[in-house]
């Protein structure tokens, strides 16, 4: 009997292993066991807080078995993301249970370990925002954990792919602590792990100086980030006197304003530095094109969304009654954010950076619904607000998918022509199909096109922006048309980046030779990309279903839920709080248009039936041939907006020309253009001047000599004796 | 849901009929005016006849989604008809979009006709998809403030409504934020049609070219989706214009003396505008390219103005 059975589960094993041809896993019995795993998970009677605890357990016994299998990279990238996907699995269907079992249910809370003093508890609760955000970081850690599958092994024989598992399953571990803590230390805790992972796992090819100094930047950043949010959780403990988040619900409340106010600030500072919100974004742009490109799809879904977290958890549950000015400060700082991330990202040609400036407009967007949310508190229209920080909330897991769907493209084509500088590819659509395919679904969803997800948040944020008519006196109302105008100016320029981001990465000719002999990415990093495009598309033309996802969680924030005013249509039909007012239907739009689709073959029919199709070289105004060098450049491409916007650009272009007796024959041209490093010149050189100077003049206290040191000590004594009597 | 079938097909069957008809009086009241005879008013529909019939030749280069982006510039345009009010004030698709969906679904049309644009390899190509989405990048804000404008004062953004509302509280062109709206709208169907003084819609030197660049490389059948998609899109900016800030004579119910009377009221707006964007064609000289974000940041500047007035004053 039990050898039947074995047979049995190695036929499996090897049919498992046979269909993926392209995988040289010789360990076929670990995806079968795995698979059957994950649908125990689904289909057994596991509560949410019993599915937490199982995706824990599954990242820690991923990290420890990718530390211990450094040796063997095959069975280390097998295990070490075999157990991160069942985690991500398990966390996923965990918080998904969760939110569908409505807004009544009462959230999960447990210890993880015994106390360690009396106020730190491993203190878990699994609330509707916590349950969000876990299903954020599952829906990444997921697809990513299957697409690392096939990616790592491009590190095999240079890397060690055992530290790379091991950091990943870190580092989700962590980011599930950081959303699910119920208790100050713990989410601190998390928070330090998240940060000295990711620098690690940012540093990871550190022989690149580039990398190294992008890793250290990162550090010092997120160590920055780390102390303002100590600081306002010690303005916070101040107030409550227990580190429990239970206590410090609605403590703003009971805080003087101007320690309330100093907090906000701090807090801002401090999850804006992670979330990447100018001017606190120069380390984005940095970390991300250097890290391995399932890290930077993490780092750029997941990390930064935690940012996003701590600001709604601080502004949403513990610092309730916002003034006005807290609204139009995020507002505002998200409305910058957005155009100046896509403004930069234009300019680009290195495809990770491009995409990390992406990032940074798209934190700028979800901040404009939070900060609308906030204002529409403080002026008392509760159904606006809930609009608000749905249209954030969705953004922010829209978001997460078509980036994380990008970031994953990126690292396929970066693993297959070797280089991120668009200016070398080229012609990758014919090469990789299906990898530009996918890359097609993330470039429309992010340039918020119908009938794609990003279109439906953008449309909420655009609902949540004119619904601030008429809602205050003040002259403040006016920020709402501002910022709606700089919003639609987002929309349009993330469309003309994306088109050239894919045109000129896979259309047209290869400007290289490694774009001409590129080649397709592996099954697995290509399930795990379909997985988030799927997302997109399912977000996109399913909008009323995902809302009612929300409820709990703006029940518990706002106290209101807008599931059942926002549909009509039987569900098909999104519509906005005013009776009228405005109405989308993605779904609708897409059905329609394969409805008219009859129309362009009813006229070949009646008139085209003779017309041949032929192919031809493009037209070469009568040259002999074609070369790619005639094709257009990602730089030459972005000149126009250069030029519009040389204002904040400042671009500086240098053409130097080594000739012997005439211009037009020169011997060697060299042509140097970029755009001026605005925040880097303007406020961190000279910031790190001023601290660097400051240090130095510190530094005479240190004198060495025994007796200032001895005079230090008897002024100290002094000064505390008379403080303290 | 009640979609009204009868109204889809009659609307499709108006857009598409009507729509060469728009571009083919265009092109011969500028002729008229430049002292010239001038193609009869229905040579579109003749050219897009012999589109059809004719051979298709496409470059070696190109990849699928050079031969989808036609399907997708003439699909969009059709559904973006459909969602606005033309002859009646209900328009067909109103429950499925409004102002924000016929900006975003027009936007879905010109990412792919940029992008097939930049898929036969050709340097003409790259350069129309360039410079269209930087015009754009300026010219769709511009668009989105004016209608927002008008949403305001109606209370929505579906576009059936704001024309209800304002067939119903008397005729508020002389509203000055309208009136900087209209203007800011008018600049942008000057961009967004490809007209003087942004493109020269008659041209192929590589300087002054940016929507035929990138039609460059289509021909045959494709070829006739692209121009037939553009004149619906104009068709459907022009309709935008009169019946958002003109809207009388539309039909409140579905009789044939009320349908007459739209279709009439329709046209005659049409005509009217036609006549202006063929005054200000022939009246001006094409701009140079670094000139047009001069021109749109001005009609941007205009609907912001109009957008700002509304929050302020009302």
């Amino acid at each position: 009997m039990k050898s039947r059975l074995l047979k049995l589960v190695n036929e499996v094993a090897a049919a498992l292993a046979a269909a993926w041809p392209g995988q040289r896993m010789r360990y076929g019995l670990l995806p079968a066991l795995l698979v059957l795993l994950g649908l125990c998970v689904w289909l057994g009677p596991f509560t949410p807080a019993m599915l937490v605890v199982g995706s824990l357990g599954a990242f820690t016994l991923g990290t420890g078995s990718g530390l211990l299998l450094l040796r063997r990279e095959r069975l280390a990238n097998g295990l070490g993301f075999g157990l991160a996907a069942l985690g991500a699995w398990s966390g996923l269907v965990g918080a998904l249970r969760f939110l569908l079992s409505g807004p009544g249910t009462p959230a999960p809370h447990f210890e993880l370990l015994p106390p360690l003093l009396s106020s730190i508890h491993f203190a878990v609760r699994l609330d509707p925002l916590g349950a969000f955000f876990l299903l954020l970081v599952s829906l990444l850690g997921l697809a990513i954990a299957i697409y690392s599958l096939g990616y790592a092994p491009g590190f095999f024989g240079r890397k060690s792919v055992g530290l790379l598992s091991a950091g990943f399953n870190l580092l989700a571990l962590a980011s599930v602590l950081v959303v699910v803590a119920d208790n100050v230390w713990l989410f601190l805790m998390g928070w330090e792990c998240m940060a000295l992972t990711a620098y690690c796992l940012v540093s990871f090819e550190h022989e690149e100086a580039a990398t190294r100094r992008a890793g250290v930047l990162y550090f010092i950043m997120s160590h920055l980030d780390a102390g303002c949010i100590i600081l306002g959780f010690a303005l916070l403990f101040q107030a409550s006197g227990d580190f429990s988040f239970a206590s410090l619900h609605d403590i703003g409340a009971q805080m003087p304003p101007g320690r309330r106010d100093a907090a906000f600030l701090l807090f801002l500072t401090g999850f804006g530095i992670k979330a990447g919100i100018v001017p606190f974004h120069i380390w984005l742009p940095a970390a991300h094109p250097v890290a391995p490109s399932n890290i930077s799809a993490f780092m750029s879904g997941v990390l930064i969304k935690t940012g996003i977290y701590g600001l709604v958890r601080v502004g949403f549950d513990f610092l309730g009654a916002p003034p006005l000015w807290w609204g139009v400060t995020v507002l505002s700082v998200g409305t910058v954010s957005a155009v100046l991330g896509v403004l930069y990202a234009l300019m680009e040609h290195d495809l990770k950076r491009l995409l990390a400036y992406h990032s940074i407009e798209n934190i700028g967007i979800i901040l404009m619904g939070l900060g609308a949310a906030l204002m529409f508190r403080h002026t008392g229209h509760p159904l606006l607000a809930t609009l608000g920080l749905i249209a954030a909330s969705y953004h922010t897991l829209n978001h997460a998918a078509f980036k994380g769907l990008l970031f994953l493209g990126a690292g396929a084509v970066l693993h297959a022509t070797g280089t991120r500088n668009m200016e070398e590819m080229g012609g990758l659509i014919r090469r990789m199909p299906q990898t530009a395919a996918l890359f097609l679904v993330g470039a429309v969803a992010i340039s918020a096109l119908p009938p794609l997800n990003g279109f439906v948040s953008e449309w909420l944020t655009y609902q949540a922006l004119l619904g601030g008519f008429g809602t205050t006196d003040h002259l403040i109302r006016l920020i709402f048309p501002l910022s709606g105008a700089m919003l639609a100016l987002t929309g349009a320029l993330a469309a003309a980046c994306f088109v050239k981001a894919f045109g000129i990465t896979f259309l047209a000719q290869p400007r290289s030779e490694h774009a001409a002999q590129a080649h397709e990415a592996a099954p697995t990093m290509r399930l795990g990309m379909g997985l988030l495009a799927a997302a997109c598309v399912v977000l996109g033309l399913f909008p009323t279903q995902f809302i009612r996802l929300l409820d709990p969680l703006t029940q518990q924030l706002i106290g209101q839920q807008l599931s059942a005013h926002l549909s009509a249509g039987n569900g098909m039909v999104l519509t906005t709080l005013a009776s009228k007012g405005g109405t989308v239907s993605t779904l609708g739009l897409t059905l329609m248009a394969v409805c008219l689709l009859p129309i362009p073959f009813g006229l070949w029919l009646v008139f085209g039936r003779r017309a041949r199709l032929r192919r031809a070289p493009t037209w070469d105004c009568g040259q002999r041939e074609l070369t790619p060098h005639m094709e257009y450049t990602a730089t030459g491409f972005s000149k126009p907006i250069r030029m519009v916007f040389k204002a904040l650009f400042k671009p500086h272009r240098e053409v130097q020309r080594e000739y012997d007796f005439s211009p037009y024959f020169a011997k060697t041209l060299r042509f140097d253009s970029h755009v001026e490093e605005v925040f880097e010149r303007r406020i961190y050189r000279p910031a790190r001047w001023l601290i660097l100077r400051a240090a130095r003049r510190i530094r005479g206290l240190q004198a060495g000599s025994i007796h200032a040191y001895l005079l230090y000590i008897f002024v100290t004594l002094l000064l505390l004796l008379v403080f303290a009597t | 849901m009640n979609l009204n079938l009868l109204a889809i097909v009659a609307q499709t069957a108006l857009l598409l009929l009507l729509a060469p008809l728009v571009s083919g009086v265009i092109k011969n009241w500028k002729a008229k005016l430049q002292n010239r005879r001038g193609a009869p008013v229905w040579q579109p529909y003749l050219d897009l006849a012999k589109f059809l019939r004719k051979d298709m030749v496409i470059s070696e280069h190109a990849s699928w989604v050079f031969s989808f982006a036609p399907y997708v510039v003439f699909l969009t345009a059709l559904l973006v008809g459909l969602m606005m009010p033309l002859v009646t004030l209900q328009a067909p698709l109103d429950l499925f979009g409004g102002a924000l969906a016929l900006v975003g679904t027009l936007a879905l049309g010109r990412f792919f006709l940029a992008l097939g644009g930049l898929d036969p390899a050709s340097a003409f190509g790259g350069m129309g998809s360039s410079r269209e989405m930087t015009l754009s990048a300026i010219a769709e804000p511009a668009m989105i403030l004016a209608i927002f404008t008008v949403a305001i004062a109606a209370g929505s953004t579906s576009l059936s409504e704001m024309v209800r509302v304002g067939q119903s509280s008397g005729w508020t062109f002389f509203d000055p934020a309208h009136a900087l709206a209209f203007a800011a709208l008018f600049i942008v169907l000057l961009a967004e049609t490809g007209r003087l003084p942004v493109d020269n819609p008659a041209t192929h030197l590589e300087l002054t070219m940016i929507h035929e660049a990138m039609l460059l490389e289509y021909s045959g059948r494709y070829l006739a989706l692209m121009e037939w998609g553009a004149a619906i899109k104009q068709l459907v900016l022009m309709a935008l214009l009169a019946n958002l800030f003109f809207p009388l004579g539309l039909a409140a119910d579905g009789t044939p003396a009320a349908l007459g009377l739209g279709l009439l009221w329709f046209c005659a707006k049409l005509l009217v505008l036609v006549g202006a964007v063929v005054l200000v064609e022939t009246t001006n000289a094409k701009l140079r390219l670094f000139r047009v974000p001069d021109l749109l940041s001005a009609a941007f500047m205009l609907a912001l103005l109009a957008l700002v007035s509304t929050f302020l004053f009302k």
